[in-house]
């Protein structure tokens, strides 16, 4: 444990989740230099490392720094926070199984995209609208039903599994009532992908994110302390019911700036923590160790969906597989280390 | 009148309601549960008097409302018998077993085991009726909650949160490929996206007797390991000093609600919310008591699956809605409302 302090501020450190992250950052960054190298033209790393110094013009510098370095770009940013969003729902909810999909954002904002792709059949802007409106305004609905005289965990829980099947309902209603060519576009936008991901987006997004992580940081020492209980969390002076609300907008925000760049990468939220707790092996869910995983589970599913799998498929569907798969893997060596 | 001072959600402790209370609950669902199965022969694109149904069954004739009781609506009210009955117990047991409000009886690994393998069934190998999908989708459910066992399992038994990670990341693979290969394979997509909605229309009678020893025997396990849950509901150290052998109770119980969930999705396709809100609401009415509350969900779930079925063939007449669209209406206003009262409590 390292304990920097600096006038008031002092930040506690846990050395293993310090190797941890700073593994996983050099893993992102080999990923995203090796994503970068590939395509229908091929670079060297050494183009590649001086294309993002600056020194390359001409081609290579197009091919790098415009076209391919949003891509991966997004995938680091968009992945970090999701890891974040999950970890800090799981933390907040004491469910391994929770994710900002508990308060219905996932079948809000998927409700909302359909309409628009098969109702409505409007733009892409419209659909990014639509998405946002259906998320938001569900979680807001959850969150209204379960409160009574503060909002405790369980029942946020079980109003949000009673929401979410209705809307999930109403999503395979309007599933099966279109036509066929676009009941799968529609499908695909539910898987989430990072085709056609801008430098525009990026710079916004990662503009939205970085300030919502800071949040999340400020709001962690309380969140820890929540684990404990809410009762437990009170008597030390945490204000739970604003803290959990808090939490609760930090995650959904982050979760809801991603959908609208991307659609809904749903299953990194649910795994990157759990990954991140196995690897750290930290008591709780921590929050940094999260970030780094679901940066690189983004970005390698990213690379496996447009340059390993024999047709480009979306990336949400190779997150699942890839996160779900490496999650197995750790469970199964914890396992056998146990015996 | 005992009071049971367990894991409270709200101010106050949970009071269980004395036997005599219990039990006169348990006859009025099992009063309305009988009234939906007469209400699910009568109702329909046509209604059909009680009479009429008497004579369907009893005094059969070639008659078109007889042909319509007897190779329709019958076969579905007992296919929804069977399926709420079997959604109800599994749901029970997977909450008794992981105290997870978010596990529902697909967790460990049934609704992914059985849609993958359904897919596969439809866009490799080109199998395209009902009876074809139900032993693949009941293979693929048991095949894959062995894998959940297995990779969950230490050589201490089964800790619960792994079990439940486990269902998951397994159930994350299976999906991400049934996903790729729907989203590559137009036919497969089309068969899949009436199949995932869940439905009891059109599986005769002839589909239901194969599944029902499968059922029957993880109702008597379910039953036989009740009393044991009980107590692992109070921790795995109390419950092992009382005597509890708790690797053989976990193994039974995920073996009876494999084999009910997967039962129930083989005839009917992935119908989630049914395990999931039945088990809760039977708790909120009865306490912490495992074998009133299996009581109680085996009665529940089949009536909310019936009401909704019913409900699904009223609103759009001479459309349908299937069943597993139509229970989340029906069922999650209740659940909500029910958890906004105080005594609602945690698992």
């Amino acid at each position: 444990m390292l304990v920097l302090r600096r006038r008031r501020v002092a930040v506690r450190l846990d050395r293993r989740s310090l190797v941890v992250c700073a593994v996983l950052a050099a893993a992102v960054a080999a990923v995203a230099v090796l994503a970068l190298m590939t395509g229908s033209y091929q670079l060297g790393p050494g183009q590649v490392v001086s294309a993002l110094a600056g020194g390359e013009s001409g081609l290579v510098h197009d091919i790098v720094v415009e076209w391919r370095l949003p891509r991966v770009a997004a995938a680091v940013v968009f992945g970090a926070a999701l890891g974040v969003s999950g970890a800090v729902f799981q933390s907040m909810l004491r469910n391994p199984l929770a994710d900002p999909g508990i308060i219905g954002f996932a079948q809000g904002s998927y409700t909302g995209a359909l309409i628009v792709i098969l109702v409505v059949n409007g733009s892409y802007l419209q659909l990014v609208g639509g998405a946002l409106l259906g998320g938001m305004a569900t979680a807001v609905v959850v969150y209204l039903l379960a409160y009574r005289g503060g909002a405790r965990g369980f029942r946020l829980i079980i109003v949000g599994i009673g929401v979410s099947a209705m809307l999930g309902s109403i999503n395979t209603w309007l599933i099966l009532q279109a036509d066929l060519e676009q009941a799968m576009a529609a499908a695909a936008w539910g898987a989430g992908s990072l085709n056609g991901v801008s430098w525009g987006q990026v710079v916004i997004g990662g503009a939205c994110i970085a300030v919502l992580l800071l949040l999340a940081a400020m709001l962690s020492r309380p969140m820890r302390q929540m684990e404990l209980g809410d009762d437990a969390a009170a008597s030390h002076g945490v204000r739970v019911s604003p803290t959990r609300l808090g939490l609760i907008v930090v995650g959904v925000a982050l979760t809801a700036t991603v959908t609208a760049a991307a659609g809904p990468i749903a299953f990194i939220s649910l795994v990157a923590p759990q990954i991140a707790r196995r690897l750290a092996r930290t008591a709780g869910i921590t929050l940094a160790p999260a970030a780094f995983a679901g940066a690189l589970l983004c970005l390698a599913a990213d690379y496996i969906a447009q340059h390993v799998a024999p047709t480009p498929l979306p990336v949400g569907i190779i997150t699942v597989m890839l996160g779900g798969g490496y999650l197995g893997w750790l469970l199964f060596v914890e396992a056998r280390r146990r015996l | 009148m005992t009071t049971l001072a367990l894991r409270r959600d709200g101010p106050g402790t949970i009071t269980a309601p004395g036997p005599r209370r219990r039990l006169l609950g348990l006859v009025a669902a099992l009063l309305a549960l009988l009234a939906l199965l007469v209400l699910s022969v009568m109702i329909g694109s046509t209604s059909i008097a009680p009479s009429a149904v008497w004579d369907a069954l009893f005094h059969p004739a070639a008659d078109i409302d007889q042909f319509a009781i007897r190779d329709y609506r019958l076969p579905r009210t007992v296919v929804g018998l069977i399926v709420g009955v079997a959604l109800g117990l599994s749901g029970a047991l997977i909450q008794a077993l992981t105290r997870n409000p978010l596990a529902d009886p697909g967790i460990l690994g049934v609704h992914a085991g059985a849609s993958f393998a359904v897919t596969v069934a439809v866009g490799v190998l080109g199998v395209s009726d009902i009876q074809g999908y139900m032993w693949f989708a009941f293979a693929g459910a048991l095949i894959v909650t062995l894998l959940v066992l297995a990779l969950g399992s230490t050589r201490q038994g089964q800790s619960p949160v792994v079990m439940v990670l486990a269902g998951v990341s397994v159930g994350a693979v299976l999906g991400g490929a049934r996903e790729a290969l729907q989203l590559t394979n137009p036919a497969a997509f089309d068969a899949m996206r009436s199949w995932n909605a869940g439905s009891i229309v059109g599986r005769p009678l002839d589909l239901v007797w194969p599944i029902l020893p499968f059922l029957a025997v993880a109702l008597v396990l379910a039953l036989a390991v009740s009393g044991s849950l009980n107590a692992m509901a109070l921790g795995d150290d109390l419950a092992a000093a009382q005597g509890v052998r708790l690797a053989r109770t976990r193994v039974l119980a995920i073996i009876a609600l494999t084999l009910l969930a997967g039962g129930a999705t083989a005839l009917a396709g992935p119908i989630g919310f049914v395990g999931l809100m039945v088990p809760h609401v039977a708790r909120w009415i009865v306490g912490p008591h495992q074998r009133w509350i299996f009581a109680y969900s085996i009665l529940l779930a089949p009536s909310l699956l019936l009401a909704s079925d019913i409900l699904g063939r009223v609103v759009m007449r001479p459309g349908e809605i299937p069943v597993g669209i139509v229970t989340a209406f029906v069922g999650a206003p209740v659940l909500i409302v029910l958890v906004r009262r105080k005594k609602a409590s945690g698992l």
